[in-house]
C-alpha cells in the first residue's frame, strides 16, 4: 500500500492562475477530501494525480515512486469520472473489463473480431470474466452485467464506474464528485457505501467533492482549497472547530459562521457593542479583526443578563432544531443562533435578547483572513 | 364591461368549445400544410406514380400513341448491354468512391482534430471541392488529366513514366472518374466526421487513459470508432447514394465514352429519356434506379436499429 | 510521452494533411494559372505555374463574349433565389403544423414527407418534363424551378427543429392574440433562423451547382444556368483553347466560393446540420 503525494503543485492559463503551490499528501490507506466552491482549482488537481493534466510546477508521487512524468495508463490509478464516463457502447460487463483487458492481453488479442482467434487469451478472458464477477458481486450489480449504461438508472452506472475503478486493485483511487448526479436519498445512502468501501479495499484514496457534508463525513482529513491554495488540511474535527482561515470558517458549516467586524484595544481585547468579545488578542492594538463563532455556540439569554443586546427578527423549525435570526443593536448586523427547539420556546418575535458565547468557541481572524491566537481560553466573555 | 365568459351559441353547432376549438385547430393546419400538400402530390407522388405507369408503357415522346406493354420493358431492359454495362460500371463507381472517400473523410477529421495547428486552414481547404461548381471542377480536371498538354502527365514524364490517357482511355476512365468523385466527395465526409468527433464526451478519453488505453490506437478502437458508429454509417449510406447518383462529371467529361466504358446509370436514363426521348423505355430505367435507391435506405435503416443504437 | 515523440507526431500530421492539401488545391492552382497563359503556352506542356506573357484579357474577354457570361450568371441568380424562397415559403408553415398544431391526416402527411425524402428528382424527371414539354414552357425560369418548388427535405428539417422548441412559446402567443400564421411569422420565424440559415445554404449550393435538370430543360443559351452554360461555352469552343475555357470556370467558381471563403463557419455548419438530418 503506498501514500499519493502531491508536492508544490502550480497551475496557470496565462495570467488565471488555478493552482498555487499546493501540497497534499495523504498517508497509505488514507482517504482525503479535496472540497471547495466550484473553481477553486480541485478537479484539476485531480486531473493532475491522474495525469490527464500537466502541473507547470510541483510532483506527483505514489509510494516511493514519482509519477510526475508518467502517463495516466502507466500510473496504476483508478478514477471515477463525475460523468461516470462509461463506453456507452459496451455492456457494464465489458465496461469493468476494460481495464483488465487492456492490461492482461496484448494489442493483437484485442484486435476486434480477430482478437478472439489469437493463441493463449482464452485463459486470459476468462480469468477477467471471473473478477469482472467478483467485484460485480461485492457491489451487487452482478444482475446488471449484460446491460448498456443507455438501459441503467444513474445509482446504477455509478456502481458500473466504481466497478471499473475497483477491478483492477489499484494503487489509488481517484473521485471527482463521483455523487453529485444522483438525488439526495441515494447520496447519502452511497456516501456510506463508499466509505465501507474503502475501508475493505483499504487503499489511498482522493476525493473531490463540492459538498462539505461529503467531505466531513467520509474522510480521514479534509483539504480545504478556495481560489486555486490549499487553505486547511486536517481532520473533519480541526477543520470544523478550529478553522486556519476565514474563508475556511465561512465555507464549512451550514448555516454559515457569524462573523463581526472589530478591532483589537489597547488591552489586546476586542470589543464589539461595548461589550468584550476576545481577549488577549495577538495582534497589535488598532488591527481590524473579524471575531466569528458558529451558530450553535450562541447561547440567548434574558435582557437583563450581560452580554450583546439584540432583537429576534425571523424564527426557523426545523424539526431536530430551531435557526434563530437576531438583529445586533446599534447595527445592521444579523446573527443565526442554532438552538434546540425545546430551548426555542422561551422566545418571541421582536424579543429583546442578549447574546453570549463560550470564549473557546469565539475564534478571531486578522485582515489578511489567518486565524489569531487568543489567550487565556476557556471563559465566558461577552459579559464586560 | 368586458365579461370573461364568452357568449353561448352564436352559430349553431358551436355549442362544445372543445369540439370547437378542435375544429379550428384543424382548420388552421390544414390552412398552412396546404400548399405544402398540394406541391408534394403534383412534384413528387404524381409524377413517381407516373414513372412506374410509363415504364409499362411504350409512349415515346413526339408519338401520340402510347400502348400498354406490361413488363415488355423491363425484359428489354435484361437484354440491353448499354444498360447492364451502365450498372456494372456505376457499382464498380461506387465501390471505388464510397470506401475511399469515407475513410479518407475520417482519415482527415481525425488529423485534424488531434491537434489546433492549422485546424481551420485544413478544413477549409478540404472543404472548397463541395461548394465548387461541379461541372466547372470536372474541367480543370480534364485539363490536368489531358494527355499531352495536361501537369499530371507532364509531372509523370519529369519522372519518366509516360502517363496514359487517363479520361480516353476505356482502361483508366472510369478509375479517373472515380479519383474525380473522391476529391470532391471527402470534404463533405470530412465535415460531418468532424461533427460526430466533437459530440463525444471528452470524458470518455480521460477514462480510456486511465483504464491504461496507452495508445491512440487503442483509444481509437476503445472510444472513436465505437462512438463514431452511427455517423460512419450514415456516412456511408449518402456516399454510396451520392455515388449512385454520378452524372455531372460523366455528362462534362466523357459522356458515357470511350466505348461505353464510363456509361452510369442516370447518363444512360439521361440519353434514353431526353435525348432519344424514348420515355417509356428510360422510365423502366429510373424504376430500377428508384429500387436501388430503396433498397440502400432499408439496408441502412436495418443497420441503424441492428447495431449502432446505444441507448 | 517525451517532447521529441509529440513534435515528431506533430510534424507528421503537418506533413500528411499539406500533402493532402496540395492535391485539393492543385485544381483550383492551376485553374487560376491556366487562365492568364496564352494559348502557345498552355500547348507548351511546362510545369510552370506564371504565364511568361499575361494573357488575362485574352482569355476572360472570351469567357464573356462567347457566352453571355453576365447572363448566365444571373440566370444562376434568379433560379436560385426563386427556388429558396417558394421552398421556405411552403415548407415553414407545413412544419409549423406538423409540429404544433393537431389535425386530421398529419400522420400521414409525415409518412408522406419521410417517403418523398427517398425519391430524388432524377426519378421523378420524365414525367415532369413530359408535361412541361406537353405546356410549352421549356426555356423557361419556370420550367427550371419547378420541380424544386416543393422541398420534403426542407419540411424535415424544420419540423424536427420545431418540434425542439417549446409549446408553451407558441400558447404565449396565442394568449398574446396572434394567429396562426401571425405566430409563424414572428415567433417561429425569428427563431428559426439557424435551420432557414443552414437550409438556404444547402438549397443555394445544390441548385446552383445543378447540370441535371437544366440539361434537361433548357436549350437555349440564353436561359442556362452557370452549369449548363459552361457546356455551351465548351461546344461553342470546339477547339482545346484551354485558357479561355479556364476563364469561364474561373467565372462561374467564384460567386460561390467567395461567399464560402467569407462566412465558412456558416457553411460548414450548415452543411453538416443538413447533411447530417438529411
Amino acid at each position: 500500500m503506498s501514500g499519493l503525494a502531491l508536492r508544490g503543485i502550480s497551475k496557470a492559463y496565462g495570467d488565471n492562475h488555478i493552482l498555487r503551490d499546493v501540497t497534499i499528501e495523504a498517508q497509505p490507506g488514507e482517504f482525503v477530501a479535496l472540497v471547495g466552491p466550484s473553481g477553486c482549482g480541485k478537479t484539476t488537481l485531480l486531473r493532475i494525480a491522474a495525469g490527464l493534466d500537466h502541473a507547470d510546477r510541483g510532483s506527483v508521487w505514489l509510494g516511493e515512486r514519482d509519477m510526475t512524468a508518467m502517463r495516466p495508463s502507466e500510473r496504476d490509478i483508478a478514477m471515477v469520472f463525475q460523468s461516470y464516463a462509461l463506453y456507452p457502447h459496451l455492456t457494464a460487463g465489458q465496461n469493468i473489463a476494460v481495464p483488465l483487458a487492456m492490461r492482461d492481453l496484448t494489442i493483437w488479442q484485442r484486435l476486434p473480431g480477430i482478437g478472439n482467434l489469437m493463441p493463449s487469451q482464452r485463459g486470459i478472458r476468462a480469468d477477467i470474466q471471473r473478477r469482472v464477477l467478483e467485484t460485480a458481486r461485492s457491489l451487487r450489480i452482478d444482475h446488471l452485467l449484460d446491460r448498456k449504461p443507455g438501459q441503467m438508472s444513474g445509482g446504477q452506472r455509478q456502481r458500473v464506474a466504481l466497478g471499473r475503478a475497483l477491478v483492477r486493485s489499484p494503487a489509488a483511487f481517484l473521485m471527482d464528485e463521483p455523487l453529485s448526479n444522483l438525488d439526495a436519498n441515494l447520496r447519502v445512502h452511497t456516501r456510506a457505501e463508499i466509505v465501507e468501501l474503502h475501508r475493505r479495499a483499504g487503499v489511498t484514496t482522493l476525493y473531490v467533492t463540492h459538498d462539505q457534508a461529503e467531505a466531513l463525513s467520509m474522510a480521514d482529513r479534509v483539504a480545504v482549497m478556495i481560489g486555486g491554495r490549499l487553505l486547511q488540511f486536517d481532520t473533519p474535527e480541526g477543520i470544523y472547530s478550529n478553522p486556519a482561515h476565514i474563508e475556511v470558517a465561512r465555507f464549512i458549516g451550514s448555516p454559515q459562521i457569524n462573523l463581526l467586524n472589530g478591532e483589537v484595544d489597547a488591552a489586546h481585547g476586542v470589543r464589539i457593542g461595548g461589550r468584550l468579545l476576545a481577549e488577549g488578542v495577538n495582534a497589535r492594538p488598532g488591527t481590524s479583526v473579524t471575531v466569528g463563532f458558529r451558530p450553535e455556540a450562541i447561547k440567548l439569554g434574558a435582557p437583563e443578563q450581560a452580554g450583546l443586546i439584540a432583537s429576534l427578527r425571523r424564527i426557523e423549525f426545523l424539526g431536530s432544531e430551531t435557526l434563530v435570526f437576531i438583529d445586533l443593536a446599534g447595527g445592521g448586523d444579523t446573527l443565526v443562533a442554532k438552538l434546540a427547539p425545546s430551548d426555542a420556546t422561551a422566545f418571541a418575535l421582536g424579543q429583546a435578547v442578549t447574546i453570549m458565547a463560550a470564549s473557546r468557541d469565539v475564534l478571531v481572524f486578522g485582515g489578511d483572513g489567518a486565524r489569531l491566537s487568543v489567550s487565556p481560553p476557556m471563559r465566558m466573555v461577552a459579559n464586560g | 364591461m368586458d365579461s370573461i365568459a364568452l357568449p353561448a351559441g352564436g352559430r349553431a353547432g358551436t355549442s362544445n368549445p372543445a369540439a370547437a376549438a378542435r375544429r379550428s385547430e384543424a382548420f388552421a393546419g390544414w390552412r398552412l400544410a396546404g400548399p405544402a400538400v398540394a406541391l408534394l402530390a403534383l412534384l413528387i407522388l404524381l409524377p413517381t406514380i407516373a414513372v412506374v405507369a410509363l415504364s409499362l408503357t411504350d409512349f415515346e415522346l413526339g408519338y401520340d400513341e402510347i400502348r400498354f406493354v406490361g413488363l415488355d420493358n423491363y425484359l428489354e431492359l435484361l437484354d440491353d448491354r448499354t444498360f447492364l454495362i451502365s450498372l456494372g460500371n456505376t457499382l464498380t463507381y461506387t465501390l471505388i468512391v464510397t470506401p475511399l472517400s469515407v475513410a479518407l473523410g475520417l482519415g482527415a477529421a481525425l488529423l485534424i482534430e488531434a491537434d489546433v495547428r492549422g485546424r481551420a486552414l485544413f478544413r477549409t481547404v478540404y472543404f472548397l471541392p463541395v461548394v465548387s461548381l461541379l461541372v466547372a471542377m470536372a474541367t480543370v480536371w480534364q485539363y490536368l488529366l489531358h494527355p499531352t498538354i495536361g501537369p499530371v502527365n507532364a509531372l509523370l514524364r519529369l519522372v519518366g513514366i509516360a502517363g496514359p490517357n487517363w479520361l480516353g482511355g476505356s482502361d483508366t476512365v472510369l478509375l479517373s472518374l472515380a479519383f474525380i468523385g473522391v476529391w470532391q466527395a471527402v470534404g463533405f465526409n470530412m465535415v460531418l466526421f468532424l461533427a460526430g468527433l466533437t459530440a463525444i464526451p471528452r470524458e470518455l478519453y480521460a477514462a480510456a487513459e486511465v483504464d491504461r488505453a496507452a495508445t491512440a490506437w487503442d483509444r481509437f478502437w476503445l472510444v472513436t470508432w465505437p462512438m463514431l458508429g452511427p455517423t460512419t454509417l450514415f456516412v456511408v449510406t449518402i456516399s454510396v447514394i451520392n455515388a449512385v447518383k454520378v452524372f455531372e462529371t460523366v455528362s462534362t467529361i466523357t459522356q458515357g465514352g470511350p466505348n461505353r466504358a464510363s456509361e452510369v446509370l442516370l447518363w444512360t436514363i439521361y440519353q434514353e429519356g431526353f435525348v432519344y426521348l424514348r420515355v417509356g423505355y428510360a422510365s423502366a430505367m429510373t424504376v430500377v434506379f428508384l429500387g436501388i435507391l430503396m433498397v440502400l435506405m432499408v439496408l441502412q435503416y436495418r443497420a441503424l436499429d441492428q447495431r449502432v443504437h446505444y441507448t | 510521452m517525451t517532447p521529441q515523440a509529440w513534435t515528431l507526431a506533430r510534424a507528421l500530421r503537418l506533413a500528411i494533411l499539406s500533402v493532402g492539401a496540395l492535391v485539393f488545391l492543385a485544381p483550383y492552382v492551376w485553374m487560376l494559372s491556366t487562365a492568364m497563359k496564352p494559348r502557345e503556352e498552355i500547348f507548351s506542356s511546362s510545369l510552370t505555374l506564371i504565364p511568361e506573357r499575361l494573357a488575362v484579357v485574352e482569355n476572360f474577354s472570351k469567357a464573356f463574349t462567347r457566352v453571355p457570361m453576365l447572363q448566365l450568371l444571373m440566370n444562376g441568380v434568379i433560379v436560385c433565389t426563386i427556388i429558396l424562397v417558394v421552398q421556405v415559403l411552403v415548407a415553414l408553415p407545413c412544419a409549423y403544423a406538423l409540429a404544433k398544431l393537431r389535425f386530421p391526416g398529419a400522420r400521414t402527411l409525415i409518412a408522406a414527407i419521410m417517403l418523398g425524402l427517398l425519391v430524388p428528382i432524377h426519378a421523378t424527371a420524365l414525367p415532369i418534363y413530359v408535361a412541361l414539354s406537353g405546356a410549352g414552357v421549356l426555356n423557361t425560369y419556370f420550367a427550371l424551378a419547378a420541380p424544386f418548388m416543393i422541398s420534403v427535405f426542407a419540411i424535415f428539417l424544420f419540423l424536427q427543429f420545431f418540434r425542439a422548441m417549446p409549446d408553451d412559446l407558441i400558447n404565449a402567443a396565442r394568449l398574446d392574440g396572434m394567429s396562426e400564421l401571425g405566430i409563424v411569422l414572428r415567433v417561429i420565424v425569428p427563431n428559426a433562423w439557424p435551420a432557414i440559415t443552414a437550409f438556404s445554404i444547402f438549397s443555394v449550393v445544390a441548385h446552383w451547382n445543378d447540370l441535371f435538370w437544366p440539361q434537361i430543360v433548357v436549350t437555349e443559351t440564353a436561359m442556362a444556368p452557370p452549369p449548363l452554360g459552361l457546356i455551351f461555352f465548351r461546344a461553342a469552343e470546339a477547339g482545346d483553347d484551354y485558357g479561355a475555357l479556364m476563364a469561364a470556370t474561373v467565372v462561374v467558381t467564384v460567386p460561390l466560393l467567395a461567399a464560402f471563403l467569407l462566412a465558412q463557419r456558416r457553411f460548414i455548419e450548415g452543411i453538416t446540420l443538413t447533411g447530417l438530418k438529411g
